[in-house]
């Protein structure tokens, strides 16, 4: 098993490395190895995660490592398959070094499963935690789009052009990127939270307990709203939506550890 | 005919920001530039080349310093620049120096675009202008026809051209940064120009949607809209059309601004936000600065569009070497016959070609008769006297009195007679 992490975490830095390498060079072959170890990497991941399963005998998305692990999972596979619906111009650079950001972070965190408190035995932690961490895949990826829009945006308002303007897709592909994975990424969020409160109903007998958890997931949620219902009603987009996409996923990272670690609830169960 | 006589003094994109250069720019009257250089003594020659991102004067003086200080006063009369910010504005260029940058202007390898092919034309047309108005005379003759043959032999022989560098190619590269596919996006050209008319000829093979014309005569815009099938409509219409278009060419001779940044704020609104490209290719500028500071605008005036086309340097670097090699070969010609244009050099050649001739018929007429060496010997005396005497009188016509303007007149009216400059590439 922990052989296996290694791999898997030498496989998502060689990625990253090629991917960089490709961003500087943009040769074409760099790409496709940069790629196929991506793939393999994130099939010997999903290996990983179905061993955890094995060994904690319930779904491993109850300890700190197996949550981010499970986090850099889901940003692997939702690029990869959105890969394979369209093709955003040097989005994997991007992406692969969040991945591999989150991957030093399950690194360093203890890999021993604790056992599962009675509370939290249910069907719907599988449903509640793996959807609600699938969002903030595709939330990730926004972020990732929101930078770059925000980098190309720069160098072509200061007329200044360095490394990412002929690198980067063209503006408008940007933005209906960030729209698109906001689209996946807000439903499954939604989805997220009303399966958590069916789930708190179960354990502790109450839909919202306006645990600090709770809470900052209610908050990230109305920001991506507000995002949505701004670039539909007002007509925002562009920079301004590339902002709110970072400050969104800011949001999710601080519901993920700075409520763990800085304030505490229910969900400090989960470590 | 000394080189040192010929000087170029003028400004252009890198020695000038174009706040400076649309000050120059001698859009008001057409003739006023042509009397006051006319007008200024100290100069023999001259002609008189303005564009969008230069100005400058050709002239040839015997008293330099003197004519520098008068031309540098001509350039700037219309604006309140102290004498010593024009020269920090300005380049001067001297003899050989300064046939080697008009030949580099010409041939575009000084133009902000380099490649670019307008610079030709706009100095054909300088060239032609100053004539009509006796600006050139015999050595800015020789020298600018110099010029645009070498500026052919650049585009014959060189890539120079090739890479697709102008202000409209660059124009088309940001638009597809900005908008990725250009084919549902709606373009208005405001004023019609040349460079203008090249960038919306670009797009439109990119495949945008529809051209708009704007222009301040209805005719002319109707009549460039059939070019592109689009839309004329007149230019009090721009705003309104602001709410539907995706790109706007503007390159009206307009002296002010044609669109402020509130105009477009609020257009912006009814746009929902989507992006406006604005191009300002016009100096002055047609369009307010300011405006880039608007959410999803982009505005790009001509020294922004440069930028863009510096990042294709590195491919063109190798022709414009090329180019430059070419340069100097032609530049080392024009001097070589400007040091011919003295009188014993050009009697020496005059009496060379004649003695040519003379020896190379004879040896001809020999090898087919069988004469005594007596008569050969009276033959080859007849021949050489028939020359020296028909040599006599245009020899005689180039010495007599003459002023410095009639010498060279006369020295080049018997070169080109007798065809003295053998030119591979031809003098037109």
């Amino acid at each position: 098993m922990t052989l296996l992490f290694a791999l898997a975490f030498a496989g998502y830095v060689m990625a990253t490395a090629f991917y960089i390498v490709f961003f500087v060079t943009q040769k074409k072959t760099i790409r496709t190895t940069a790629r196929n170890i991506l793939l393999a990497t994130g099939l010997v991941h999903t290996i990983i995660i179905i061993g955890r399963y094995v060994a904690a005998g319930h779904t491993p998305l109850t300890t700190h490592h197996d949550t981010v692990s499970f986090f850099a999972w889901s940003v692997t596979w939702a690029f990869l398959s959105f890969r394979w619906r369209y093709r955003v111009k040097n989005f994997g650079t991007f992406v692969s070094i969040v991945v591999m950001s989150l991957m030093i972070i399950a690194a360093l965190s203890s890999r021993v499963i604790t056992p599962l408190p009675p509370a939290l035995q249910s069907a719907w932690l599988p449903i509640h935690a793996s959807i609600a961490i699938m969002a903030d895949g595709f939330l990730a990826l926004a972020f990732c789009g929101g930078i770059m829009y925000l980098l190309l945006e720069r160098e072509l308002k200061q007329k200044r052009f360095g490394l990412f303007f002929s690198r980067l897709p063209s503006l408008e592909a940007l933005d209906s990127l960030n729209q698109h994975c906001i689209a996946i990424g807000f439903p499954l969020m939604t989805v997220g939270i009303i399966t958590g409160s069916f789930w708190a109903k179960q354990a502790w007998g109450s839909y919202w307990h306006w645990d600090p958890k709770e809470t900052w997931s209610l908050i990230t949620w109305f920001l991506y709203a507000a995002l949505l219902h701004l670039r539909f009603t007002v007509g925002w987009r562009g920079r301004r939506v590339a902002i709110m996409a970072i400050i969104g996923f800011c949001s999710v990272l601080f519901t993920l550890w700075g409520v763990t670690y800085l304030l505490s609830g229910a969900h400090s169960y989960v470590r | 005919m000394s080189v040192d006589t010929i000087q170029i003094l003028g400004v252009n994109h890198k020695t000038a920001p174009i706040a400076v250069r649309e000050k120059l720019s001698f859009s008001d009257d057409p003739e006023a530039p042509f009397a006051t250089l006319n007008a200024i003594d100290v100069c023999d020659e001259f002609c008189f080349l303005s564009t969008c991102n230069r100005v400058e004067v050709i002239y040839t003086s015997r008293r330099q310093e003197e004519a520098a200080r008068a031309v540098r006063r001509f350039l700037f009369s219309n604006c309140d620049v102290s004498a010593e910010e024009a020269e920090e504005y300005t380049y001067l260029h001297q003899g050989r120096a300064a046939v080697h940058h008009l030949f580099r202007v010409a041939s575009s390898l000084d133009s902000m675009v380099v490649g670019e092919p307008q610079i030709l034309g706009q100095l054909k047309d300088a060239y032609r202008k100053s004539g009509d108005r006796g600006g050139p005379g015999v050595i800015l003759n020789r020298m600018l026809h110099k010029a645009f043959s070498v500026a052919k032999r650049i585009r014959t022989e060189t890539d120079i051209g090739g890479h697709a560098v102008s202000i409209s190619y660059a124009a088309v590269e940001l638009a597809k940064k900005i908008f990725g596919k250009l084919d549902n996006k709606k373009v208005l050209l405001v004023g019609a120009g040349e460079m203008a008319e090249l960038a919306a000829e670009h797009l439109v093979n990119q495949g945008v949607a529809e051209v708009i014309v704007a222009n301040r005569t209805l005719e002319r815009a109707v009549t460039l809209a059939r070019c592109f099938k689009g839309l004329a409509v007149s230019l009090s219409e721009l705003i309104p059309q602001l709410e539907v278009i995706d790109i706007l060419i503007s390159s009206t001779g307009a002296p002010g601004f044609i669109l402020h940044k509130d105009d477009v704020r609020s257009v912006m609104r009814k746009r929902r936000n989507r992006p406006l490209f604005l191009i300002d290719i016009a100096v002055p500028r047609d369009l307010d600065p300011r405006l880039n500071d608007l959410e999803n605008v982009y505005l790009y005036d001509m020294d922004d569009l440069n930028n863009v086309v510096e990042m294709n340097k590195s491919e063109r670097e190798q022709e414009a070497g090329v180019a430059e090699r070419i340069v100097s070969e032609d530049c080392l010609k024009f001097l070589q016959w400007l040091d011919n244009m003295e009188l014993s050099p050009t009697i020496t050649a005059l009496m060379k070609k004649a003695d040519g001739i003379r020896r190379a018929e004879l040896k001809k007429t020999f090898s087919h008769l069988d004469l005594s060496k007596k008569d050969k010997k009276s033959i080859d005396k007849l021949t050489g006297s028939i020359i020296n005497k028909l040599l006599h009188d245009p020899i005689l016509f180039l010495k007599e009195n003459h002023t410095a303007e009639q010498k060279q007149q006369k020295l080049d009216l018997i070169r080109q007679m007798f065809s003295l400059d053998k030119d591979p590439y031809g003098s037109h």
